[in-house]
């Protein structure tokens, strides 16, 4: 309902508040099927940071959407054509939790009853995603790295003159505003360490607490005007910390490589194989969360710093 | 001892049940800008604690009762700064309170039409 609604305004700032409002309503309805990890990236992800970004980026372009042109009706075949596809694919699908579903047979018992004993953490999300399956968070990683060196070569980081730290948008004496973020600031910063650390026994993660931590000072940016994050965190150690990153985790996999073992294999991190395992998955969560960081901030700036169309 | 707390926290749990409600009809049915995001703040600064109180008044001495208490604290300062914001930048927009219901002039202009 609210995707149809999405579609059918035409003010594209409500849209871009609705579609923080499907995500928060996707994020619940995750936390109902039990997949709080999820719930949390999607919570901290789309209803959080991508509302300011299509919110900076809805400042560049024009609030109403312009009214198509073109003959809607061979869309319509297409996308008629393709659901229908779809939900005839979905009929064949096994129910929600079927116990005989594919998924549940091969590898999936075998991470549910050795998890623990194997990687030595009680979070077997955390296990799963950073080491039964490294490989392909090393791919999201890389993956989010590209989206981050896309926004780069198309947008660019303008420094603009006109910008001064400490002025705002709005103008006058933000006193409210900026005494509650002082003191929410540290504590923003400290809960998205928090959850970068113990993503091992809750919920968390590195992708989790990139996110919290680029959010921290995307609200300083807002807050204190224009330019006052680029003041604290300029955009070349960014580049780097982005880089740097992805080569912490592809590091450890090459570090493995050059020790005898299989790439991203932990155990060859350490003389016991658990610890090897703890202090694989704690560097690799670090490589993930700096690269979030940094490429969640730049595109940020890409967006923030180019200029208003009043 | 244990019924006293049941019946807080059933009181606590109704009544912020009974302010969500109130909120959210307030949201959609006043006639201002001003008196929505007063409405929708009084959803999120009152009723939430008001809700989180009647859990905390159920459970058990665990760190899970800190991190409620946190989530509350956590609420309780960022709505109103939240609702403040909202209402300094309609200000800076250019809209007005709606102060007398048949006089038009004293709202501003309604930017929702294209």
């Amino acid at each position: 309902m609210i995707a149809v609604a999405a579609i059918r305004l035409s003010d594209l700032f409500a849209v871009v508040m609705l579609f923080g409002v499907y995500s928060l309503l996707t994020a619940a309805l995750f936390m109902d099927l039990d997949a709080v990890d999820v719930a949390f990236t999607e919570a901290a992800v789309g209803a959080g940071v991508t509302t300011v970004l299509m919110l900076s980026s809805l400042h560049l372009t024009k609030r109403w959407e312009a009214l198509p042109r073109r003959n809607p009706l061979i869309s319509l075949l297409v996308v008629g054509v393709t659901g229908a596809a779809l939900v005839y694919a979905v009929l064949d699908a096994p129910g929600l939790g079927d116990p005989s579903a594919p998924v549940h047979q091969h590898v999936t018992p075998r991470y549910i009853e050795q998890g623990e004993a194997e990687v030595g953490m009680p979070n077997l999300v955390t296990a799963v995603l950073a080491s039964y399956r490294g490989y392909d968070t090393f791919g999201e990683t890389v993956v989010i790295f590209a989206a981050g060196l896309a926004v780069m070569l198309l947008l660019g980081i303008k420094d603009d003159p006109r910008l001064r730290p400490g002025e705002s948008a709005i103008g006058g004496d933000q006193l409210v505003l900026r005494s509650v973020v002082k003191v929410l600031l540290p504590l923003i910063l400290l809960y998205g360490l928090y959850v970068q650390f113990h993503g091992d026994f809750g919920a968390g993660g590195g992708f989790q607490a990139g996110v919290i931590f680029a959010t921290g000072f995307v609200l300083y940016d807002l807050v204190f005007g224009e330019g006052s994050a680029r003041a604290v965190v300029p955009p070349g150690w960014l580049h780097r910390l982005a880089a740097i990153g992805v080569l912490i985790y592809g590091g450890v996999g090459v570090y493995s490589l050059l020790a005898g073992k299989a790439f991203l294999d932990y155990s060859a991190l350490a003389t016991d194989p658990v610890h090897g395992q703890h202090l694989g998955v704690l560097l690799v969560e670090l490589g993930v969360g700096i690269a979030v960081f940094s490429v969640v901030l730049l595109i940020f700036y890409a967006f923030s710093g180019r200029g208003r169309r009043r | 001892m244990t019924a006293i707390l049941e019946l807080l926290s059933g009181l606590c749990l109704f009544f912020g049940g009974v302010l969500c409600v109130t909120g959210g009809v307030g949201l959609l049915r006043m006639p201002d800008f001003f008196s929505r995001v007063h409405a929708s703040g009084v959803t999120e600064t009152l009723a939430t604690p008001l809700l989180l109180s009647g859990l905390l008044l159920q459970m058990e001495w665990s760190l899970d009762m800190v991190k409620v208490v946190m989530i509350m604290l956590l609420v309780l300062a960022t709505n109103p700064t939240a609702t403040h914001a909202m209402a300094k930048a309609t200000l800076h927009g250019g809209q007005r309170p709606l102060v007398f219901p048949d006089d038009k002039d004293s709202v501003g202009e309604d930017s929702s039409k294209p």
